[in-house]
């Protein structure tokens, strides 16, 4: 049996998505005056542009914008291999007293944001750390939650979400992929 | 993941381009840590990692235990000015004791060439050479091509000039291999008495003028010339030396566009090098020091816990 | 002593250069010498039989360069254990260098090789005696008496005669008793700390070359004081190109040179170090492919005397080190048929007859050592070796104390039958 694909989002409902969750993300950090928008590396960093451009056009001051590779925090490196390759971090503004909100695409067991969190930590100590992930898929395994979800997903056992955005894929597209039997 | 480097690093010679693209990829990235408040990331928490250093060595040690340390790895530091020959333990004895204190892996300085893949074959551990001999010296070969590939963008086609003692340099032939293999033109240059007879067969050009290398290069690595040199009767004086083969800024001055100048250190000021080449405001001297604690911290990084038995374990992260 | 059984060889092609000898056929061995050969004999009653059909019948092996480590280093070999080794590798004799310690620079150490040498049981050995007191290059040993006491040569091998006059003063002295004096070609300043061949390996492994002139600028010097001298300069493993030229220059006109080559000089090449390969390390080192086709092609045209072993046991953990700190040496006696049989015999270089003239014949004219041919009356050392044999080479069954060889797990034709000395078996894997 083939993998069964579903579109969770497409390009226009993403679009939808991401304006709302900007807005939200206003909301919560009471406006833009001390927000930072850390991506991680990677899609969570296109999203975090993208969010950034929703709020400037919506009105807001432009947002600082920083990257974030977890992977040299990752708690499994002694596990895989050969080695993850190392993407870029780049956090161009002081974190002291800002408010941070971490950008993802999938929010699934938290080791990522875990591995965000302690990474964020070596920067400095900012007044207050949120999450804003696309997809909140479940399947936590350390007691993380986001306080902005772009959609919550059921996803069944073996199953998986794949999220597309057009600067490294191509187009814009969140997908469930549901496994076959044989895969 | 294309091109794991394996267990060891031993040399440049035998990689391929695409491993020594990935050793430079993962090093830029690594160079913001030393930038952070707190520079230290936990990736190679719990490893320990033995600097064996059989010659004497400040800077390469440094180096590596910066990056060790900013890699969270635990370094411990036996230097030994005395040869293992001459303490009576051979240097199999003496890593097979260290690996009885359960070691993961080992950085190595030995006056011997060969000696880093000698320890290599007889210890689980991960070696990485931090010079042989007048073999190979692997991470400053890949800290001068990352040096040179952030000021060209790119190392394909780039003129780069090894000046100097290349015949007893170790620094020489780990920039040949890497220089060679990532597209660039390499050539050298010093008195014959200096360069190998066989020297031509590495690919490279020889100028046995320092002007004429001047005016082909786009970047020189000057190599240190030790004074052992003159009494090993190879060259008559090192004031003759600076004289003939000396960069200076007037030979610079007469160069048809400026020169990257680089130097593995320790300089000879007024040796191979006049000061204000040096300090001058092409010289990529400083960054290749910022560089090595890069280049190192991704050969650590992609070392450790190399074990081919994990090769294809466990992939992506959080889905 | 025991009494000599009779010895019957059946059947072997018996193969002797020196008396133009190439046919199957018996030989009969009686009290200890040869009693008939050709044709088919009868077992006399009593008679050990070998069944030698297949196996080549040659005059026994003489060696004229090994290294027997005794006294000084019995634990890598002692005369004993080098002997029976030359013997399992056909060898009926061996001529042992002097550089032991103490060396063999007076009478009494030369009576003690040679008493050692007759105890073993195995193939005879004779002693060279030095050429200066301790090798030091300085003072002339007492050749006369060394050569009273049995020596066959001197050498002060292991190293150079450094100095002209007395590589002078030696090839004259010498002529007084008729022995060659060999030398060991090195020029030290220019081969100062080396540990293989000088050319691109040497540039690529950073190891310190020996180039070839070294072997060369000494190999002429030393045939220039043969010419000035009349003295009989035997020039030990010569490995280059060049020295085949200057040696052949130097035979044209009729000077008394001649010279061995050793199986690994004739077989590989230096990419053998690669990988820093302890075993690829003597002295002098494997050269060139060029080199080494160079030194057959001579061997071949007589150019090059004889092959002699340069047999150089070492203790496996001096070898398992660093390269530039392992010892120069590997062993050969037991290796040596098989290689020459397999890189020349095989290849289509030599005939077997050359070969056995190299190995037994030549060594026996060159150093007027009894031996070298199968003659009705003489002393029976005789060799009996398969020349097809197939075998692997695996150290750990080898005789000698040293285990330090390149050919290790590599398939070689050529294996020895069966020795012997003087009318005996001395060695056997006939069954």
């Amino acid at each position: 049996m083939p993998n069964a694909q579903t579109i969770v989002l497409n390009a226009r409902a993403l679009e939808r998505t991401v304006a709302r969750m900007a807005d939200e993300i206003v909301e919560r950090a009471d406006g833009t005056d001390n927000l930072i928008l850390v991506g991680i590396q990677r899609r969570g960093v296109q999203l975090a542009d993208r969010l950034a451009r929703v709020m400037a056009e919506h009105g807001q001051a432009a947002v600082p914008r920083g990257a974030l590779d977890i992977t040299l925090y990752r708690d499994d490196l002694q596990t895989v291999g050969p080695r993850p390759i190392v993407g870029k971090t780049e956090i161009p503004w002081a974190i002291d007293g800002k408010i941070v909100c971490i950008v993802d695409d999938v929010l699934y067991t938290g080791r990522t944001i875990r591995a965000a969190l302690d990474e964020l930590a070596d920067f400095g100590r900012p007044a207050r750390i949120m999450l804003a992930v696309l997809v909140d898929r479940g399947g936590r395994e350390l007691p993380i939650h986001a306080d902005v979800v772009g959609r919550t997903v059921d996803v069944p056992p073996g199953g998986r979400v794949d999220v597309g955005v057009t600067e490294i894929d191509g187009r814009d597209e969140v997908t469930l992929v549901i496994a076959g039997e044989a895969s | 993941m294309s091109a794991p480097l394996g267990k060891d690093l031993l040399g440049l010679e035998h990689l391929s381009a695409e491993q020594i693209t990935l050793i430079l990829d993962t090093a830029e990235p690594l160079r913001e840590i030393s930038e952070r408040a707190i520079k230290k990331v936990p990736t190679l928490r719990g490893a320990t990692v033995v600097n064996l250093f059989f010659e004497a060595s400040t800077r390469t040690r440094t180096s590596f235990e910066f990056a060790e340390k900013r890699m969270s790895a635990d370094p411990v530091n036996i230097a030994t000015a005395a040869s293992s020959v001459t303490k009576g333990e051979t240097l199999v004895d003496t890593a097979k004791n260290l690996e009885a204190m359960r070691i993961d892996m080992v950085v190595m300085r030995h006056q011997s060439s060969g000696a880093a893949q000698f320890l290599a074959e007889r210890i689980e551990s991960n070696v990485i050479n931090a010079g042989d001999g007048t073999h190979e010296h692997p991470t400053q070969g890949l800290l001068d091509m990352l040096t040179l590939r952030q000021r060209f963008g790119t190392l394909a086609g780039k003129r780069i000039c090894i000046c100097g003692d290349v015949l007893h340099s170790r620094v020489a032939r780990s920039n040949i291999w890497g220089l060679t293999k990532m597209g660039a033109e390499v050539a050298v240059c010093g008195p014959r008495s200096l360069l190998p007879n066989a020297i031509e067969q590495f690919g490279v050009q020889v100028f046995t003028r320092i002007e004429q290398a001047i005016e082909w290069a786009d970047a020189l690595n000057i190599l240190r010339l030790q004074l052992e040199r003159m009494q090993g009767g190879y060259i008559p004086s090192l004031r003759e030396y600076n004289r003939v083969f000396g960069v200076t800024r007037e030979r610079l001055e007469r160069a048809p566009r400026d020169i990257l100048i680089m130097h593995p250190g320790p300089m000879n000021r007024g040796v191979e090098i006049d000061s204000d080449v040096a300090d001058g405001p092409h010289s990529v001297i400083l960054d290749q020091v910022t560089n090595g604690v890069a280049v190192r911290m991704a050969v650590l990084y992609l070392l450790a816990g190399n074990a081919p038995a994990l090769a294809e374990a466990a992939k992506g992260g959080d889905r | 002593m025991t009494e000599h059984r009779d010895v019957l060889l059946k059947g072997g092609r018996l193969l002797d250069p020196s008396a133009q000898l190439d046919g199957v056929g018996d030989l009969l061995v009686r009290g200890g010498t040869v009693e008939a050969f050709g044709g088919s004999i009868a077992a006399p009653d009593g008679a050990l039989v070998v069944d030698c059909a297949g196996q080549v019948v040659s005059p026994g092996f003489i060696d004229v360069h090994c290294h027997l480590r005794e006294p000084g280093r019995e634990d890598v070999e002692t005369i004993l254990t080098g002997a029976r080794a030359a013997a399992a590798g056909g060898f009926t004799a061996v001529c042992a260098m002097p550089n032991t310690d103490p060396v063999t620079d007076n009478q009494a150490a030369v009576g003690f090789v040679l008493r050692q040498g007759s105890a073993a049981g195995a193939a005879r050995v004779y002693p060279y005696g030095a050429i200066s007191i301790g090798q030091k290059g300085e003072r002339l040993a007492e050749f006369g008496e060394m050569v009273g006491a049995g020596a066959v040569a001197v050498s002060d091998d292991g190293k150079p005669v450094v100095s002209a006059h007395l590589m002078r003063t030696a090839l004259e002295y010498a002529r007084t008793f008729g022995i060659p004096v060999a030398d060991h070609c090195e020029e030290p300043t220019l081969a100062a700390g080396g540990a293989m061949n000088e050319g691109y390996v040497s540039a690529r492994l950073g190891l310190k070359g020996i180039p070839a002139e070294a072997e060369e600028i000494m190999a002429i010097r030393d045939i220039l004081l043969a010419r000035l001298t009349g003295g009989h300069v035997h020039l030990c493993h010569m490995s280059t190109r060049g020295s085949v030229e200057l040696i052949r220059w130097g035979k044209d006109r009729g000077i008394s040179v001649t010279a061995e080559a050793c199986p690994h000089h004739l077989s590989l090449t230096e990419d053998m170090v690669e990988g820093y390969n302890t075993h690829a390390k003597m002295n002098p080192p494997l050269r060139t492919a060029a080199d080494v086709e160079a030194v057959q092609q001579a061997v071949k045209d007589g150019t090059i005397d004889v092959i002699a072993t340069d047999h150089a046991p070492h203790h496996n953990d001096e070898k398992q080190r660093e390269f530039s700190d392992a010892p120069n040496g590997i062993v050969g006696l037991e290796t040596a048929l098989a290689v020459n049989v397999t890189w020349l015999v095989k290849s289509g270089i030599l005939s077997l007859g050359t070969l056995i003239d190299r190995m037994a014949c030549a060594p026996a004219r060159l150093f007027g050592l009894p031996g070298g041919t199968i003659r009705r009356g003489a002393a029976a050392d005789l060799t009996v070796f398969d020349p097809d044999k197939a075998w692997t080479v695996d150290p750990a069954g080898f005789l000698t104390k040293g285990r330090n060889t390149p050919y290790a797990g590599r398939i070689l034709h050529g294996r020895v039958g069966c020795t012997l000395v003087d009318g005996r078996i001395v060695f056997s894997r006939m069954g």
